[in-house]
């Protein structure tokens, strides 16, 4: 009786494994972790030169920040680290604007040094490290997007479909979210829409927004393309948001390794290093 | 609790030790010459962009700066710029001179007499701030009209009066240096007035240089003596300016 039941219903395989990433897609995801992680260092190292920011065309030490990283009391016992925001501010002694050196002694400085690239005081050397990891940044990413054009990883993997942005099935993502539940079976093949949307607006808004932004600072490029500067207010608000948008690619990589512990950590980071995902299957 | 600690001392451990190898490797002198390639790539990219010569930006003066941070030397200490500063610079001359064909040298009121260019533009520091200021003065291309560059001529230097190291010796001198694209570029100037006023010391008195397109540094305040020269390395620490030879890249146009 049990022979011929199991016969008549062989069972499901359990777990199915895929071929979820190719070979393009997992080396200019790991060339950007490595240099999008360089890039923020030696880039808050050069924030550190003068760490306020403005809005508008110009903005220097006698003008009116919207952010600024200071320090109060150096010399006395009581030095502390200061964080002024658009008018409220904020004690930050220990990380910001007040850190302590390698040799445990206070620092007066936007970012501590462990954040910094070189881990010191070094204007110049962290602006000839940020400008050439931005030129191999730039590399990598136009080789992602031509690769992701040419065989349709872009169109077929991350821009929504129709039914995708459903207002129904965008609803249906975010609860999913919020349960925690993560999608199996043939649901578990694609990204689902929140995730498309998310990975859309860093790969297309955010990533370039930096490179452009960036440019925008450089009086060389400001001669040769002066509606660039004036597309975004100014050099100072050009400035303004290069920072912001750096902070805003921190947030998505600090919610996406959350999203990667919470899909299955081992899983994700094999199917980035050798391709292959374990799909659950329905039922099981 | 001792897990807890033990953890938290091998994860500070840990990145010590990432910080510190980090750090090994920037400063690597290999690495390092490596790194600095960003500069040809940055300079070739943007003389292509800027082939064309445009003009960096010019804004109007309700633009400008309420107060136009002045930076580096405020008031240069050596015995020769009090001097000059004494009579308020009636006896000063510029020297242009080296690889030309007439060596001559300028009185500020000759300086003063002759065409000049006056300019509203954006001055961008290394650091990351920026001041909006008026510049008048005489284009470079005009001086350097009336001594004639000599054909082996590439570069040109300004010696300048601010000891900005402090060095006792003259070692710690500002100058700077640009070559003939930016030399003969209609911004570059030698200014004398700031903002419809003389040029104040704090930023430069009795000329300072005026290369638009690049970063504050270039704009070398104080300057006493312009020299056309075929190469850089002979001179103070051979990379072409105070700055440069402290690690800053000679071309600043980012």
């Amino acid at each position: 009786m049990t022979a011929v039941a199991a016969e008549a219903a062989p069972p499901q395989p359990a777990r199915q494994v895929i071929y979820r990433h190719s070979l393009a897609v997992r080396l200019t995801h790991w060339i950007n972790v490595l240099i999008i992680s360089l890039l923020l260092m030696s880039g808050l190292n050069i924030f550190n030169a003068h760490p306020r920011l403005y809005w508008g065309q110009f903005g220097a030490d006698f003008d009116h920040p919207w952010f600024e990283l200071s320090d109060a009391g150096v010399g006395t016992a009581n030095p502390r680290g200061v964080t002024r925001l658009a008018g409220q501010q904020l004690d930050t002694t220990g990380v910001l604007g007040l850190s302590k050196d390698a040799a445990g002694n206070w620092l007066p400085q936007g970012f501590p040094n462990w954040a910094t690239l070189p881990a010191h005081r070094d204007l110049a050397t962290a602006r000839r490290w940020h400008f050439f990891l931005a030129w191999l940044f730039v590399i990598n990413g136009a080789a992602y997007y031509l690769i992701g054009v040419l065989n349709g990883h872009l169109r077929r993997d991350i821009a929504p479909t129709g039914k995708d942005i459903r207002p129904r099935n965008i609803w249906r993502s975010i609860v999913d979210h919020i349960r925690l539940k993560h999608p199996v079976g043939e649901e578990a093949k694609r990204y689902n829409v929140l995730q498309k949307l998310t990975y859309l607006a860093v790969i297309v808004v955010l990533l370039p927004l930096m490179v452009v932004t960036g440019l925008t600072m450089s009086p060389g490029v400001d001669a040769a393309v002066p509606w660039l500067t004036s597309l975004f207010g100014g050099r100072q608000s050009a400035r303004a948001i290069h920072f912001i948008t750096a902070n805003l690619i921190v947030l998505f990589v600090i919610v996406h390794i959350v999203e990667v512990f919470l899909a299955g950590v081992w899983n994700e980071i094999r199917s980035m290093i050798t391709g292959r995902y374990v799909i659950r299957m329905e039922g099981h | 609790m001792t897990t807890l600690s033990r953890r938290g001392l091998v994860t500070t451990g840990i990145g010590g030790l990432l910080l510190a190898g980090c750090d090994r490797v920037t400063s690597a002198p290999a690495v390092q010459r490596f790194i600095d390639h960003d500069e040809d790539l940055s300079f070739h990219a943007q003389r292509l962009l800027l082939a064309g010569q445009p003009l960096a930006r010019e804004f109007k003066p309700a633009d400008i700066s309420p107060v136009f941070r002045p930076n580096g030397t405020l008031r240069p200490m050596t015995d020769a710029y009090q001097a000059i500063l004494a009579d308020n610079f009636a006896t000063w001359r510029l020297v242009v001179d080296g690889l030309v064909t007439a060596p001559m040298s300028f009185s500020l009121a000759e300086l003063k007499a002759m065409p000049s260019r006056t300019q509203i533009t954006r001055h961008d520091c290394v650091e990351g701030w920026s001041a909006i200021g008026g510049w008048t003065g005489v284009p470079l291309s005009r001086l350097l009209g009336k001594v004639g560059l000599r054909p082996d001529a590439r570069f040109i230097v300004f010696h300048c009066a601010d000891d900005l190291a402090n060095s006792g010796n003259a070692s710690g001198l500002y100058y700077e240096s640009i070559d003939l694209f930016d030399a003969f570029h209609p911004q570059t100037i030698l200014a004398y007035g700031m903002n419809g006023g003389p040029l104040p010391v704090a930023h430069g008195a009795p000329l300072r240089l005026r290369v638009e397109r690049q970063l504050g540094y270039k704009q070398a305040k104080y300057v006493m003596r312009i020299e056309a020269v075929d190469r850089l390395g002979g001179i103070m620490g051979g990379k072409g300016g105070f700055w440069e030879d402290r690690g800053y890249e000679w071309y600043a146009g980012i």
